[in-house]
C-alpha cells in the first residue's frame, strides 16, 4: 500500500500525472495492429475507383492463383454473414436510407468502396494479389454537388428515386418555446435589422493518428473482435443484430486506441469484411489499412450550406434566429450521420435571447465517403454561424462585437435558464467569462493596435476575433434520445471491486482513446472510497470485462460515466458501512464514513474500508445474510444536458499583400464546471482549439469532378504541424453543473466548437475596412487574397452585410467562393 | 531476400528480407518492435521516427536492406537501465500526449532535436518538430516538455 501522507486533500481538482503515459512512452503498447495470432492471415482490400457504378463482373482467378494466397472473395461469396453498417439514428419516420453493404455485391456508391477481399499470409502479399483483381464496372453518373443533389437531376441512388434522405424541423412557436419565427423577421424587416448568410461549412477529414485496424479470431467459443474504435459496446450490438451472430458469442475489445475525434464512433465496412472473411475460414485475420485508405473509406464530417436568417432590432437586440441547412451525407446515412446535424438545432441560439428560433435541416446522399461524427458533430457548424452572424450584427449596430454579445446574452443571475429551442441551460457566467478572457488577451491594447495600424495603412493589419460559445454534453438522458428516435439509450454504467488486499478495480462502460479516462475515474474513486490514487486500476474497452457501456463520443464520458462511478462507490460504502457496524458491534447510523475509514461517532473506534473488504472477502465472521462482497454496480442515466460555454479571443495579422494569415495570440477562458485534472483538461482544450482553427485555416476534403478525393494523403489534406500553430493561454471559471453530483461539464469538444467562429471572425475584422465581409474556409492566403482583391478598399460593408440570398445574391466572394465550395 | 545484420535496440540481428521491405516493416513485422508505429503511407506524419546510428529518420522512408551494417535506436531502446531517458519524462510531465500513438516518432525526433541544438528557442521547436504529425495536443505540451528537457527541468518539473 502506497503512504498517504503527501495525498492532496481532494484528489478532483489535482493536476495528476496521468496514468497511461509510462506505457505509450516507452512503446509498450497494444495498438490493434501490434497483435499477432498464430496461424493469422492478412487481408487486402479492392476498392471501387469510380464514384458511381455497377459492377458487371469480377474476376478473381488471377489472385487465387498466386502465391501465398489462402482466399479471394467478393460480395456475393459473404453476402449472407457479412451484415449490414446500420445507420442507428434515422431522424425521421419516413428518412430514406439505401442499404450499406460492407462490401458492395452489384452497386457502389462512392469512390473507396470495397469489393472484393483478398486473403493472404503477409499483408504485402495480400496487397500485390489485391491487384490482380479484376473487377469491369459500368460506370452511372455522379452526383457530388450538394446544391446539384438538391435537384434530383442525378442521383446517387437510382433505386430510392431521389437524393433527399430527410427533413427534420425545430420550431419554437410550434413547441411552444418561443414566438413566430417568420413574424418576428417581416417585423424586423420594418423597422429593426435583418441580417442574412449563407456560409459553407467544408468537408473535413477527422485525421485520426492511428489508422483503424482489425483483428478477428474466430477460434473460440466467442469470436473475438479487436479493433481501433471509440464504440466496442456500440459495435458488438452492430454485429449482433445483422450478421446472425448471437450477441452472447461476440466479445469486442478496443485495445490501445490512437485518437478519435468522432472519426471511429462508426461500425466499418472493413470490421465487418474481416469478421466474415474470418467466420468462412476459420482463422485468425487481421485487416490495417493504409493512410490513404483512411482518407477514402473513414467516414468524414461537417458539409453543409447553412443559410441563415437573424432578425433584430434597430439597438442590436435579437429577436429572431431562423436556419436552413443542406447536409451532405455522402454516400449511405451512417450510423449517427443523419443525426449529426440535428445535434446543431439547439445551439444556433447559443448564448443569446432570441424571442423565436426555427431550425430545418434537410439530409441529401451524394456520390462521396459517408459523413457522420466529427469532434463537436453539430455544434461546431452551428456556433460558427452564430457568431459570424453576431459579429457582422455589431458591424450593422456600430458597436464592439463583445459589446454585442453582453446586450444579448443570459446574465448569471437567469440560470436555470430555458432556451428557445426548448433547452434548460443549467449554469453559467458568461460575464465572468469574458472579463477574465479579455484582461488575459488584453483586449483594449490590442484594439488600440488595430486602430493604429489602420491608421497608418499597414499593409499587414490585424483582426480580433470573438467567439463567446456554448455547447450542450452528457449525451444524453435516453428518454431524449427516444424521441429523437434514436437507437440507443444515453446512460453509462460503472462497477467497483473491493479486492481482498484493499486495491480496487473499476470497471467503466466508456471508451477511452487518448482522454485520460484511468487517472481522472481513479481520481474521482479515490476520493469517494478514500483509497490512495495509485490503489485504483481502471478497466475498460472490452466487452468482456466492461459488458455494459455506451462507449466515448460526444463529451459525455465524464459526465455520465463519471455519475456512474459515483453511484456504483456509494453502492460499495452502502454494503461495507453495514459489515463495519459489525465489525464495530455498533449500529450502522452511528458510523460515519471518512477518508477511506468507518468510526462510531463520538469514539475513536473504527475500520478502514480496506479491512473490511478483507473481512468480507475470507467471510469468515459475517452478520447473518449478509452477502460477502461489497462490489458496487451501476448504471446512471443523465437527469439532463450539461452547457459548458467560455469565451474565446483571437488575434490574427493578415498580410494584406500576400493574404498570408499569422496567428499572434488566442486566449481561451472555458466555464466546464468542476474540474477533476486540470493538466488533462488543459490538453483536451489546447488540442481542441487547434483542430477548430484548423477547419479555419487549412483543412478541407476536396473532390475533382470524377469524384475522387484529391486530397486523398497527408500530402494533400494538410493537418496542421508544430511549425503552424502557437501556444495558447487557457484559464477557466467554474460554474458547477446542475445535472450531476460532481458539477461536471464536459471538455472534450469545446475547444473545436469555440475556435473556428474566433479565427475568421479575426481575419475579416482585420479586413473589414478592405470591404471583405466573409472568406470561405479553410482561408488559405490564395482565397484571403483574392477576397482583398474583390472586395476593393471601397466596397461598402453595409451594402453587402444585407445581401439576401433568397434574391439569388449569395455575399460569397464570388471570385474565391461559390466556384470551389461548389466543388467541395 | 537479402541478408543483413543490423543492430536495434543494441541486439545484433541477421535477417534475409525482401529488398522492398521498409525499415518500420521490419522493426514490427520481424522483430516485434512494435513501439515504432506507421501513420502514413506518405512519409508525412512522423510516427515511424527511429534513430539510424544516432539521427533521426522516419523509418517509413527507409529500406531495411539500406540499415545492413547499421545501429538502430527505436523508442523501446530508448530508456537505460530502467531509467526513462529525460524526454520521456518530460512528456509525462509535462502532459505532451493522450492517445499517445504519435508519441514514440515525436520523443525520438525531439531527442534528435536537442542532439542538434541544445537551446533551442521555441520558434526553433516548433520547426525542428514539423514533420510529426499529432493530432491530440494541439503541439502546446510537446513544445513545452523539449523547452523543459532544454532547460534541463526534464525531472524537476512538478
Amino acid at each position: 500500500m502506497t503512504a498517504v501522507d503527501d495525498r492532496p486533500t481532494t484528489e478532483v481538482g489535482t493536476a495528476r500525472l496521468r496514468k497511461e503515459d509510462h506505457r505509450l512512452v516507452t512503446g509498450r503498447t497494444r495498438w490493434t495492429d501490434n497483435i499477432q495470432l498464430p496461424g493469422m492471415l492478412h487481408l487486402a482490400m479492392v476498392r471501387c475507383p469510380l464514384a458511381h457504378a455497377r459492377i458487371v463482373s469480377i474476376d478473381t482467378s488471377a489472385a487465387k492463383a498466386a502465391d501465398e494466397v489462402v482466399a479471394v472473395m467478393t460480395g456475393e461469396d459473404i453476402k449472407d454473414i457479412q451484415g449490414v453498417n446500420i445507420t442507428a439514428w434515422p431522424i425521421t419516420e419516413d428518412q430514406k436510407s439505401p442499404n450499406h453493404l460492407p462490401m458492395a455485391i452489384d452497386h457502389v456508391a462512392c469512390a473507396g468502396e470495397i469489393v472484393a477481399v483478398v486473403v493472404a499470409r503477409s499483408a504485402a502479399e495480400a496487397r500485390d494479389a489485391a491487384e490482380l483483381v479484376d473487377v469491369e464496372y459500368e460506370e452511372l453518373p455522379a452526383v457530388l454537388d450538394l446544391k446539384e443533389a438538391a435537384t434530383d437531376a442525378v442521383l446517387a441512388h437510382p433505386d430510392l428515386g431521389t437524393n433527399k434522405s430527410a427533413f427534420w424541423q425545430l420550431d419554437s412557436a410550434a413547441a411552444g418555446t418561443g414566438g413566430d419565427v417568420d413574424e418576428a423577421i417581416a417585423k424586423a424587416r420594418e423597422d429593426g435589422i435583418v441580417i442574412e448568410r449563407e456560409i459553407r461549412q467544408q468537408r473535413l477529414v477527422p485525421a485520426f493518428m492511428e489508422p483503424r485496424s482489425t483483428v478477428v479470431d474466430p477460434t473460440g467459443e466467442q469470436v473475438v473482435m479487436w479493433s481501433a474504435t471509440q464504440i466496442p459496446h456500440i459495435l458488438r450490438f452492430c454485429i449482433a443484430a445483422t450478421t446472425g451472430l448471437p450477441e452472447s458469442k461476440i466479445r469486442v475489445i478496443a485495445p490501445d486506441v490512437g485518437g478519435g475525434f468522432g472519426g471511429k464512433l462508426q461500425s466499418t465496412p472493413e470490421e465487418f469484411v474481416t469478421l466474415a472473411v474470418a467466420r468462412t475460414l476459420g482463422r485468425p485475420c487481421k485487416y490495417t489499412e493504409t493512410r490513404s485508405e483512411t482518407m477514402v473509406s473513414g467516414h468524414h464530417g461537417r458539409d453543409q450550406w447553412q443559410q441563415l436568417t437573424l432578425a433584430a432590432e434597430k439597438d442590436g437586440t435579437v429577436t429572431a434566429l431562423k436556419v436552413d441547412l443542406m447536409c451532405d451525407l455522402g454516400a449511405y446515412a451512417a450510423l449517427v450521420g443523419g443525426g449529426v446535424p440535428v445535434l446543431g438545432a439547439w445551439m444556433y441560439n447559443s448564448i443569446y435571447k432570441f424571442g423565436a428560433y426555427q431550425f430545418n435541416c434537410t439530409n441529401y446522399f451524394t456520390n462521396k465517403p459517408w459523413v457522420d461524427a466529427y469532434r463537436g458533430a453539430g455544434r461546431p457548424e452551428a456556433t460558427y454561424a452564430i457568431e459570424r452572424l453576431m459579429d457582422d450584427l455589431a458591424v450593422e449596430v456600430g458597436v464592439d462585437p463583445l459589446e454585442i454579445r453582453e446586450k444579448n446574452w443570459i446574465t448569471h443571475d437567469e440560470f436555470p435558464f430555458a432556451s428557445v429551442a426548448g433547452m434548460t441551460y443549467d449554469s453559467g457566467n458568461y460575464e465572468a467569462a469574458t472579463a477574465k478572457a479579455k484582461e488575459l488577451f488584453g483586449y483594449d491594447e490590442l484594439r488600440a493596435e488595430q486602430q493604429r495600424r489602420r491608421d497608418e495603412n499597414d499593409p499587414v493589419q490585424l483582426g480580433i476575433g470573438v467567439s463567446t460559445f456554448t455547447e450542450m454534453c452528457g449525451l444524453a438522458p435516453s428518454r431524449v434520445l427516444g424521441a429523437l428516435s434514436y437507437g440507443a439509450g444515453g446512460w453509462e454504467s460503472a462497477s467497483i471491486r473491493m479486492l481482498s488486499t484493499g486495491t480496487v478495480e473499476v470497471v467503466t462502460g466508456t471508451s477511452p482513446h487518448g482522454q485520460g479516462h484511468e487517472t481522472a475515474w481513479s481520481q474521482i474513486v479515490a476520493d469517494r472510497l478514500g483509497v490512495p490514487f495509485e490503489d485504483v486500476e481502471v478497466l475498460h474497452g472490452d466487452t468482456q470485462i466492461a459488458p455494459r457501456g455506451l462507449d466515448s463520443y460526444g463529451s459525455r464520458s465524464l459526465v455520465v460515466g463519471g455519475e456512474a462511478l459515483v453511484m456504483a462507490a456509494d453502492r460499495v460504502i452502502e454494503k461495507a458501512k453495514q459489515h463495519a457496524a459489525y465489525m464495530l458491534e455498533a449500529s450502522a447510523d452511528d458510523l460515519e464514513f471518512s477518508g477511506g475509514k468507518f468510526t462510531v461517532k463520538g469514539t475513536d473506534k473504527g475500520v478502514t474500508i480496506q479491512e473490511v473488504a478483507l473481512a468480507t472477502w475470507t467471510g469468515h465472521n459475517l452478520a447473518d445474510g449478509f452477502e460477502p462482497t461489497l462490489d458496487g454496480d451501476a448504471t446512471y442515466d443523465p437527469v439532463d444536458f450539461s452547457f459548458p460555454h467560455g469565451t474565446h479571443l483571437c488575434a490574427m495579422e493578415v498580410d494584406t499583400e500576400t493574404g498570408a494569415t499569422r496567428m499572434r495570440s488566442y486566449v481561451a477562458v472555458d466555464d466546464i464546471g468542476t474540474i477533476v485534472n486540470p493538466l488533462i483538461v488543459e490538453g483536451q482544450e489546447h488540442g481542441g482549439i487547434v483542430q477548430g482553427v484548423a477547419q479555419a485555416l487549412w483543412e478541407g476534403a476536396e473532390f475533382d469532378d470524377q469524384g475522387t478525393l484529391v486530397t486523398g494523403s497527408f500530402v494533400d489534406y494538410t493537418l496542421p504541424t508544430a511549425a503552424d500553430t502557437i501556444s495558447f493561454v487557457t484559464d477557466h471559471t467554474v460554474s458547477p453543473s446542475s445535472t450531476n453530483t460532481l458539477g461536471t461539464k464536459g471538455v472534450g469538444e469545446a475547444g473545436t466548437i469555440a475556435s473556428t467562429p474566433a479565427v475568421v471572425n479575426a481575419i475579416v475584422d482585420a479586413l473589414r475596412p478592405l470591404g471583405v465581409t466573409d472568406i470561405l474556409m479553410p482561408c488559405t492566403p490564395e482565397r484571403v487574397w483574392k477576397a482583398i482583391q474583390g472586395a476593393g478598399p471601397g466596397a461598402g460593408v453595409t451594402g453587402a452585410a444585407q445581401a439576401h440570398f433568397d434574391e439569388g445574391t449569395s455575399n460569397q466572394d464570388p471570385s474565391a467562393g461559390a466556384t470551389e465550395g461548389a466543388a467541395q | 531476400m537479402t541478408r543483413i545484420k543490423v543492430s536495434v535496440d543494441g541486439v545484433g540481428y541477421h535477417d534475409d528480407v525482401e529488398p522492398r521491405m521498409l525499415l518500420v516493416q521490419y522493426l514490427r513485422e520481424v522483430l516485434g518492435k512494435v513501439g515504432t508505429v506507421i501513420g502514413c503511407d506518405t512519409s508525412n506524419c512522423g510516427a515511424c521516427t527511429v534513430h539510424l546510428d544516432g539521427r533521426s529518420v522516419k523509418s517509413c522512408n527507409v529500406l531495411a536492406v539500406q540499415a545492413d551494417g547499421h545501429e538502430v535506436t527505436t523508442i523501446e531502446g530508448l530508456a537505460t537501465g530502467g531509467e526513462l531517458h529525460p524526454m520521456q519524462t518530460a512528456f509525462h510531465e509535462n502532459h505532451a500526449l493522450q492517445c499517445g500513438y504519435c508519441t514514440p516518432g515525436m520523443i525520438m525526433q525531439a531527442v534528435d532535436l536537442l542532439n542538434e541544438n541544445p537551446n533551442p528557442s521555441e520558434e526553433e521547436i516548433r520547426v525542428g518538430l514539423e514533420g510529426n504529425l499529432c493530432r491530440c495536443t494541439g503541439y502546446h505540451n510537446i513544445v513545452k516538455a523539449v523547452a523543459a528537457v532544454a532547460a534541463g527541468q526534464g525531472s524537476e518539473a512538478r
